[in-house]
């Protein structure tokens, strides 16, 4: 089993807000790790930090042999093997959905139109919005506009996708939509590492559960953990959640 | 001698608009091309690059346009470089110009969410690509109210260069007044004509901006 990411002993810190201590964790290839925790616990900045949209303080981040930590890390060689999708969706407001996902297309792998055009229309395909390629974001609902994101994201191929939180700022039915995309990509076996608040999302589909409290690895186990929580601090965050 | 106004008088008043929106567009189209010069080395993350331009704009704010054109008109000749009016006004007037537009620019390019960017970036756009697929295309419907009402400032502007003798629709007024001396008729046509040029752009820009609001709401 060879780990996509790996991140060894993180520490990162805002100022004087200690938001990583020493967290470690490794992805294996086609795995669905699903990332808990309570706000603050840092799990939105380990995802982001092996993006490096963050930098870290100490501590070790190898993302497909790419040493993520390293100052003069590749970022362009980086982020064509890792696909990020965030919770506030971010597309390009002033391109339609095709363009949205064309464009990286274009400008970074330097596809022609047509074949560009092709690429795109495979992956709304997946996502199953086709029909939406000449619509603009305004005009998607939330549910829409995640899943094109997603699109986006997969169109450059990553070996890996990160997901932050993306359903946080949809309604149930919304969530729905988006979960099942998520599903057939994980089906498909894509490595895929999520920070949720699915819950139920999380125990049904990932193959591994870190549950995060204080800036470290707290608990880790299959989705069964959420049924028996080891740790008194995992049995109180399930407990508030429902 | 004075005499009353004739329509020679107002022909050249009218000939002279034509130079005031000469000097006023080479301001403006030399002042875009150096603010968007200024803009980008003012949220370049070089600090050798956004330092200088920090301090050329707060310099060049600090400074009247007055003393900008007596600084290229009589500075130059000092050192024997006779630069004809309209050049010392077009090159005062685009100094000016491009601190206030690239001070305006770089004020709608803070103002798109910090998210784009790293979208843009985690896709593997280059900083500059960004810039120019993501940022500015989104900028721009921003920054078109502020850079026309800027705009109705720099034609305002172009009549200082009159005090270094170019013939533009305030000189001209001078010189008409000077022979038949009606200042209120003379300086009020002027400032008619002034008004005929700025105001349908104060509306455009005023227009535009509401409908960027409405936009937001």
């Amino acid at each position: 089993m060879s780990a996509i990411v790996k991140l060894g002993d993180v520490y990162k810190s805002f100022g004087s807000n200690q938001v990583l201590k020493g967290v470690s964790l490794e992805v294996a290839k086609g795995e669905m790790i699903a990332v808990i925790g309570a706000s603050g616990s840092g799990k939105s900045t380990a995802l982001r930090c092996i993006d490096r949209l963050e930098t870290i303080d100490r501590g070790t981040i190898e993302v497909c042999g790419i040493r993520v930590d390293d100052p003069k890390v590749d970022l362009h060689q980086l982020r064509r093997e890792v696909g990020i999708v965030f919770q506030s969706y971010n597309l390009f407001a002033h391109l339609s959905v095709e363009e949205n996902i064309m464009l990286a297309l274009r400008h970074v792998k330097k596809l022609g139109r047509d074949e560009a055009r092709r690429v795109a229309m495979g992956v709304l395909d997946q996502v199953g919005l086709a029909q939406k390629a000449d619509a603009y974001p305004e005009q998607l609902s939330g549910g829409q506009q995640q899943r094109v994101a997603i699109a986006r994201s997969l169109a450059m191929s990553p070996k890996v996708m990160l997901f932050d939180e993306v359903t946080s700022a949809l309604d149930p039915q919304l969530t729905g939509e988006v979960l099942r995309v998520m599903e057939d990509l994980a089906k498909d076996g894509m490595t895929m590492l999520l920070v949720t608040h699915e819950m139920a999302f999380a125990k049904r589909m990932a193959d591994r559960i870190i549950y995060m409290h204080q800036g470290k690895v707290w608990e880790v186990g299959s989705g069964d953990m959420l049924d028996a929580p080891q740790t008194p601090e995992l049995r109180t965050f399930l407990n508030n959640g429902l | 001698m004075t005499g009353g106004f004739t329509t020679a008088h107002l022909f050249y008043l009218v000939h002279s608009i034509w130079w005031t929106l000469v000097l006023s567009a080479l301001a403006f189209v030399l002042g875009s091309i150096g603010g968007f010069g200024v803009m980008l080395a003012r949220i370049s993350p070089r600090r050798w690059l956004s330092r200088p331009a920090m301090v050329y704009i707060e310099a060049i704010q600090g400074i009247p346009l007055l003393i900008l054109l007596f600084i290229v008109y009589f500075g130059l000749s000092v050192y024997g470089v006779q630069v004809p009016a309209l050049v010392a006004a077009g090159l005062a007037l685009m100094v000016y110009t491009s601190a206030y537009l690239g001070d305006i620019w770089r004020g709608c390019i803070d103002a798109m969410p910090k998210p784009q960017w790293e979208a843009a970036e985690c896709l593997s756009l280059t900083r500059w690509q960004t810039l120019r697929l993501v940022i500015i295309p989104q900028a721009l419907r921003l920054a078109l109210p502020p850079t026309v009402g800027f705009l109705v400032q720099v034609i305002k502007m172009t009549s200082l260069a009159s005090v270094i003798g170019f013939v533009e629709l305030t000189r001209a007024g001078q010189i008409i007044n000077n022979s038949i001396f009606q200042p209120f008729l003379v300086f009020g046509l002027v400032g008619v004509f002034y008004f005929v040029l700025c105001y349908p752009l104060s509306r455009w820009s005023q227009s535009m901006e509401k409908k960027l609001n409405v936009g937001n709401r």
